[in-house]
């Protein structure tokens, strides 16, 4: 049973809300954790404490990795609440969570979010059509249930993920039809000035050589540099398309490839509906291309008793996020008066010096997989909100109407009121407006965070 | 700058002034706080009813239905308007009686668009009510239509009839010179011989630069939307004593308001949801339309409203100086007068009469009490 309040409130049981829980809780913090899913892990380690032997093996051992923090999470004394759904965060940090389908209401002194990251959607045309789906879907099947996807398949996009997906087929022994690269040319030229940063990080870059390799050798169709990717079918998805691209050295134009199956990626983005609901402030990272949280080095935002951290406030990577949750872990515990400033320092030395050289990759990736404008703001044709069918030329026209922003947008066209509520448009929606009216996306900003925060029954809003 | 007239608030009141004024051959400059139908106007249910009115709104809002059953040809927009009909239903029989009496002393003033209906006549309508409703007064051409897309309609069309916008400009001052009005925001300092305050809950600011002191009280009146369901109601559906306002979409979606409120943060003009006030209101859509249990809420939101204490706006010229109008304090109800205001608004400025019963509705009934 839940109580209505504890000192720390964690939303999110991946990796940085995991090591928040028990850095905290290690310091005798009451915590709590909520988190959506069955067991924790996060996306990334998703399922990992029920993974067999022989999923391990696909998923590699950096997935495997995760099993020891999910352990020490089981063990740290705080109170999990699995398949728990947040559906209501305001700014006075009253949260409202679903659990066994009936409401509560919680407060906490000490609030962290650590929702984790997204995948960046990909307009595309035709990216509505049953059979086209996300990487991040591909491996969500691959993780809880070992599924893989039937028929011909065609994996594009940009981005590490991709790559890894790619990889753990073939571990899983499925071949796939295409790997097409939308990363624009010349980026990888480019990020190569940014290489000696990340040295620090070695082991990421040896991991990502290794995994374009196996692609090489298993003889599959792999395209670079592609523009105008589409997806074309009439019911659902027939066939995957692009203007140009290179196959080796060799050029390649108007390819059509059959498809039953295209897994789309240009990479991931901070989940950030909750803090944007908390009133937390959020600023336009231009390298990213995505909105980020803006946090102190502890993961405080800009309320000082909500801490933002991992994926969820700026894209930084499992071992990244895990660490800055061991940070606002010690920090909250210093807060609550726990443990003293000398404690906190000696502890938090060594976590910083490591958190920095997780981060020295990313500069680098950062760089190298910038998703490129082409597929961020899409041409008139294609639709911007599939729940609500507009597309960009809608979204251009209510702006020459008068929309300055994307609320005004949504207001006009319905973009963003559909099921997903905007977490599927709402970054594109404002890059199409800053785009057309040469504004800066921090004044453009981005479409509100209505309550509920997840869908709930008119019943079970009734009873709370 | 200088022009014919400055019109403060581009809201649905604001816009229609600004566009009656404009035809009218009175090209007025607008400012705007935020954007054209930031609050209220924008974000409301989008109920266009005569149904229920309070009696001395009856006229007007009559009035306002004849502009609305033609609004393509007043904005060359049909604002997404759809004439579903108006239903307020009874849940007891002492409010079914109370329903009645309504309606008979609409008959005795002469007004007949009010209907009462059996509860059979009502299942026939709405099978999906509950069983508990008595019966219900309906009102054929009510319906309902797009608030923002409206107020869009009517900024768009004001423009094309010569009216000028400006946006994020607050008013800082207002001064009078002779017979001229002088308005300064943040970027302009505009003249023109007519002022109209169509400010909505920041009416009472604007009054107060005239002197006259209106208790308005500035409020987030909540409404919340269900995913799309299966189609089960036409009509627009409002209780007797309790608040609701429920209508389905021809997209299947389902919006439920009726005046409930959450909190209001004026220093960043920003409505938020009360989540306990919000699900008293989803008690009663439960109780009349028991379907709609297992429906999912998919969004919520406040828009910010001024309510007088009476409830009625003011819609009035000035009681301290000459030349000067107020349209504001529509307490939840403004939506559906939008096209008349414009029209009796311009009205007043051409003839210095209006053909409509607006007594009702002067700023004096609050600057007098004031006084005593």
């Amino acid at each position: 049973m839940i109580d209505d309040s504890y000192e720390l409130l964690i939303i999110g049981a991946g990796p940085a809300g995991m090591a928040a829980a028990c850095e905290a809780a290690s310091h005798g913090v009451r915590v709590a954790v909520l988190d959506n899913q069955t067991s924790p892990g996060g996306q990334i380690y998703r399922n990992v404490d029920r993974a067999t032997d022989s999923r391990n093996r696909i998923l590699g051992k950096d997935y495997v990795k995760g099993r020891l923090l999910v352990d020490r999470f089981k063990q740290c004394g705080g109170s999990y609440f699995s398949e728990a759904t947040v559906w209501f965060l305001d700014e006075k940090r009253r949260v409202g969570v679903l659990i066994d389908d009936k409401s509560y209401f919680v407060s906490a002194d000490k609030l962290v979010l650590a929702t984790g990251a997204q995948e960046r959607p990909m307009p595309i045309k035709g990216w509505q059509l049953p059979g086209v789906m996300t990487a991040g879907a591909g491996q969500i099947l691959l993780k809880s249930a070992g599924m893989v996807p039937e028929g011909r398949l065609v994996l594009a996009g940009t981005g590490p993920l991709i790559l890894l997906l790619a990889y753990q087929y073939l571990q899983a022994g499925v071949k796939f039809d295409a790997l097409i690269d939308t990363t624009p040319q010349g980026a990888m030229l480019r990020s190569l000035g940014k290489l000696f940063e990340a040295l620090p990080a070695v082991d990421y870059l040896l991991k990502g050589l290794k995994m374009m390799l196996a692609v090489r050798q298993a003889g599959i169709p792999v395209y670079h540099g592609v523009e105008g990717l589409g997806a074309v079918g009439e019911e659902k998805l027939e066939a995957v398309r692009f203007d140009a691209g290179k196959a080796g050295l060799k050029k390649v134009t108007d390819c059509e490839l059959q498809a039953d199956t295209l897994l789309l990626h240009q990479g991931v983005i901070p989940n950030f509906r909750l803090p944007l609901a908390a009133g937390c402030e959020i600023e336009w990272d231009a390298q990213q291309q995505n909105w980020i949280v803006v946090t102190d080095e502890w993961g405080r935002s800009s309320d000082a008793d909500i801490y933002v951290v991992g994926d969820g406030s700026r894209i930084s990577g499992a071992e990244a996020s895990a660490l800055q949750g061991r940070l606002a872990g010690m920090h909250i515990s210093f807060q609550l008066g726990k443990i003293n400033a000398g404690k906190l320092e000696a502890l938090s030395g060594p976590v910083v010096k490591s958190y920095k050289r997780h981060l020295s990759i990313r500069p680098f990736l950062d760089s190298c997989y910038t998703p490129s404008p082409r597929y961020l703001v899409p041409d008139d044709a294609t639709l911007v909100c599939r729940c609500e069918e507009i597309s960009a030329g809608e979204i251009r026209q209510a702006v020459r109407l008068g929309c300055t922003g994307p609320n005004q947008v949504k207001s006009f066209t319905r973009c963003g009121m559909g099921p997903c509520q905007g977490s599927q448009c709402s970054s594109t929606v404002s890059l199409i407006i800053s785009e057309q009216l040469g504004k800066p996306m921090t004044e453009v900003g981005c479409i509100r965070v209505r309550p509920p925060l997840s869908p709930i029954t008119l019943g079970q809003l009734s009873e709370v | 700058m200088r022009s014919d007239a400055i019109v403060i608030g581009a809201g649905i009141h604001g816009c229609s002034v600004a566009l009656h004024l404009a035809r009218s051959g009175i090209e007025p400059v607008v400012f705007e706080r935020s954007h054209p139908g930031r609050h209220a106007s924008g974000v409301n249910a989008g109920g266009v009813r005569r149904l229920g009115r309070h009696f001395s709104e009856v006229p007007l809002s009559i009035a306002a239905m004849k502009q609305w059953w033609n609004i393509r040809d007043l904005v060359d927009d049909d604002c997404g308007f759809e004439s579903s009909g108006q239903v307020k239903v009874a849940e007891s029989e002492e409010e079914f009686d109370l329903l009645k009496s309504r309606v008979k002393k609409l008959e005795m003033d002469g007004y007949e668009h009010e209907e009462i209906i059996t509860r059979s006549e009502l299942k026939d309508r709405i099978p999906a009510i509950s069983d508990h409703c008595r019966g219900a007064i309906v009102c054929q051409g009510d319906g309902h239509a797009k608030p923002f897309r409206t107020v869009y309609a009517f900024y768009a069309a004001s423009k094309r009839a010569g009216a000028r916008f400006f946006r994020d400009q607050a008013v800082d001052s207002i001064k009078r010179a002779g017979q001229t009005w002088k308005v300064t925001t943040r970027d302009f300092t505009c003249e023109a011989p007519v002022l109209i305050n169509c400010a909505g809950a920041w009416g009472n600011q604007i009054a107060a630069l005239l002197d006259e002191q209106v208790p308005l009280e500035p409020t987030a009146l909540m409404l919340m939307i269900s995913e799309r369901l299966p189609h089960f109601c036409t009509p627009v559906v409002g209780a007797t004593q309790r608040t609701l306002s429920f209508k389905q979409f021809s997209n299947g979606t389902v919006l439920i308001g009726g005046g409930l409120q959450g909190y209001v943060d004026m220093s960043r003009q920003q409505g938020h949801v009360d989540i306990d006030e919000l699900a008293i209101n989803t008690r009663t859509a439960r109780d009349i339309f028991p379907l709609m249990e297992k429906a999912r809420i998919i969004r919520c939101w406040a828009g910010i409203e001024g309510v007088t204490p009476d409830q009625i706006p003011v819609i009035s010229p000035s009681s301290t100086y000459s030349d000067a109008y107020h349209v504001f304090g529509f307490s939840g109800h403004g939506f559906q007068l939008g096209p008349i205001t414009g029209s009796i608004i311009s009205d007043l400025v051409n003839h210095q009469s209006t053909e409509l019963p607006i007594e009702d509705f002067s700023i004096e009934r609050f600057v007098l009490a004031e006084h005593r």
